[in-house]
């Protein structure tokens, strides 16, 4: 059973929580750009790491809201618990985030916004 | 359906007796201390035709119909630990072909039909018990989605019945069919060609007669690496050394995602632990399977007694083989409401297997990009009952290069093509 500190409420039971999955995957703004393979990779592909899965949760019989969490998948241990549109900040955490095969994906990169005149993504 | 799978070459050339009652007489008389070993423990060879990961039943019938129906016997199965020790040896053994696609019918009706006959291939007994299965609906709407499912059935050729609460209990007369309980059994469909095999029993089978046509079968070998040649296999690094092969087949469920990055490449899966026990042992009271796919419940009673409960899949990403107590806790309410005799019981032993869960509850046997390396995956929660039909069409998969007709919609291409077989209804456990 986990114990998982919701950011909004504190220490809750894993009951009260439900888990939405590999988190950082951000739709594809431009994708008229993308291959039906490249969209693939956006749609139904995902990161399923023997170790650290950085996943988002939501404290659905709490607040109702939304977060990220880098758990181990194999050790079930929570490495850190951090805000949604953020990275991470632990060392492992920060490792597997990097390390996932979607930062090199066209579909991540379309997803940032377009930038033409002078308006910079972030 | 109406075909006849080529289930290969019988009889068993490696000169190992067959099992009968004569030789079950014959070992008696010497208190059972001279049976022959039932398969090799051979040092794996420098070069194989083809190499086999993972020694559980859909591996190893992959092994058995390679070598039995298109003759390559220089082959290898490469096994991290023992024999159906993963989730060969974790579930509950149900077998059915009751699904709703024609794609889905095809594959299941064809592992259906070779289970069958599959005792007699194997000269093993199975213990395979066409006992039915039963699935019950607890609401209108479950009620007419489960008459649609059971039309589709009935067209592509395959038995099944909708049953009406009084029957099923007539037909299960343990049940409990109170309409005032929070889920009541309104109704359900059986199909009776469904049933229960000895889960050991198949993994054993298989290796004995795929050791029999020379398949070297290898325990505690686990593969550390994928070599790849530019855009080809060349091998697969292990912990007991390299291991050249053209040809690769990765038949390792709930850790085929660690595989395919091994390779570089990347698989829609999802890793799950998927939860079942089973209590102490009883007199019987159950001679069919019963599932709910609304509570998450399923339930048959083993040879030996004990009533055997398999739960929905955890709701985090996991490798533990271990899940929450909530899944089986929820599981045991609803067991417990439908069948209040198990209130009583203790439960002996409760375990988990890690589940290889597909965004559209079906499998993926494939080719890959890197050329000569192939994927059978994504069975999720409900791989055993298809076992040999699984085997069979990866067999020939490798062996040809090219997916016959029953494996061709389930190639890595329909999540880009979005030929998608949705069968989240027939799947019984939510993924």
């Amino acid at each position: 059973m986990l114990l998982i500190k919701c950011p909004f409420c504190g220490d809750r039971d894993e009951l009260e929580f439900s888990c939405g999955g590999e988190a950082h995957i951000a739709r594809p703004l431009a994708e008229n750009t993308l291959t039906d393979a490249e969209f693939a990779d956006y749609l139904f592909l995902r990161d399923n790491p023997k170790g650290v899965f950085l996943e988002r949760w939501i404290h659905t019989d709490g607040c109702r809201r939304w977060f990220n969490v880098a758990r181990d998948t194999v050790s079930h241990e929570i490495i850190e618990v951090y805000p949604m549109g953020e990275t991470p900040k632990t060392e492992a955490a920060k490792a597997a985030h990097k390390a996932s095969w979607r930062r090199q994906t066209a579909a991540e990169a379309a997803a940032k916004p377009a930038s033409p005149a002078g308006r910079s993504g972030s | 359906m109406g075909y006849k799978p080529d289930r290969g070459a019988r009889g068993l050339p490696g000169g190992k007796p067959k099992y009968s009652i004569f030789s079950l007489a014959r070992n008696a008389g010497s208190y059972h201390q001279d049976w022959q070993r039932a398969w090799r423990a051979p040092e794996p060879k420098a070069e194989y035709d083809a190499v086999i990961i993972g020694g559980g039943g859909h591996g190893l019938a992959t092994a058995y119909y390679m070598a039995a129906v298109h003759g390559m016997t220089n082959i290898a199965v490469l096994e991290k630990g023992w024999l159906g020790g993963g989730n060969t040896g974790r579930n509950t053994t149900i077998i059915r072909s009751n699904y709703l696609w024609d794609e889905s019918a095809a594959i299941y009706e064809h592992a259906l039909k070779l289970w069958e006959g599959l005792a007699q291939d194997l000269n093993f007994n199975i213990m395979f018990s066409q006992r039915g299965v039963l699935t019950i609906a607890h609401s209108e709407h479950e009620l007419r989605e489960m008459s649609r499912r059971v039309h589709a059935i009935k067209l592509n050729g395959i038995d099944s019945d909708v049953l009406g609460p009084e029957e099923i209990k007539a037909f299960v007369p343990i049940i409990n069919i109170d309409q005032s309980i929070r889920y009541p059994v309104m109704g359900g469909f059986l199909q009776k060609r469904g049933g229960t095999a000895r889960h050991d029993a198949v993994a054993w089978g298989y290796a004995r007669a795929a050791d029999d046509l020379g398949v070297d079968i290898i325990q505690n070998c686990e593969v550390t690496g994928l070599r790849r040649n530019g855009d080809s296999i060349e091998g697969v690094e292990t912990t007991r050394g390299f291991i050249k092969t053209p040809k690769v087949g990765c038949v390792v469920a709930g850790h085929c995602s660690v595989m395919a990055a091994m390779a570089g490449i990347r698989l829609p899966i999802a890793s799950r632990p998927l939860q079942a026990l089973v209590s102490e042992p009883i007199k019987p009271v159950l001679d069919t399977v019963i599932m709910s796919n609304a509570v998450h419940m399923y339930i048959s009673q083993s040879d030996k007694g004990e009533m055997v409960l398999g739960a929905g899949v955890d709701k985090y990403n996991s490798y533990a083989q271990r899940g929450s107590f909530p899944t089986p806790e929820h599981m045991i309410a609803a067991g417990v409401e439908l069948f209040p005799i198990l209130s009583r019981l203790r439960m002996l032993r409760h375990w988990g297997g890690i589940v290889d869960t597909c965004p559209d509850a079906s499998p993926i046997i494939s080719r890959t990009d890197v050329k000569g390396l192939y994927f059978n995956c994504g069975w999720g929660t409900g791989g055993f009952k298809a076992t040999p039909g699984s085997g069979h069409v990866f067999a020939d998969l490798i062996a040809h290069d090219r997916p016959n007709k029953i494996a061709a919609p389930y190639s890595l291409d329909r999540f880009q093509t979005g030929l998608l077989i949705d069968e989240h209804g027939a799947a019984g456990v939510a993924h």
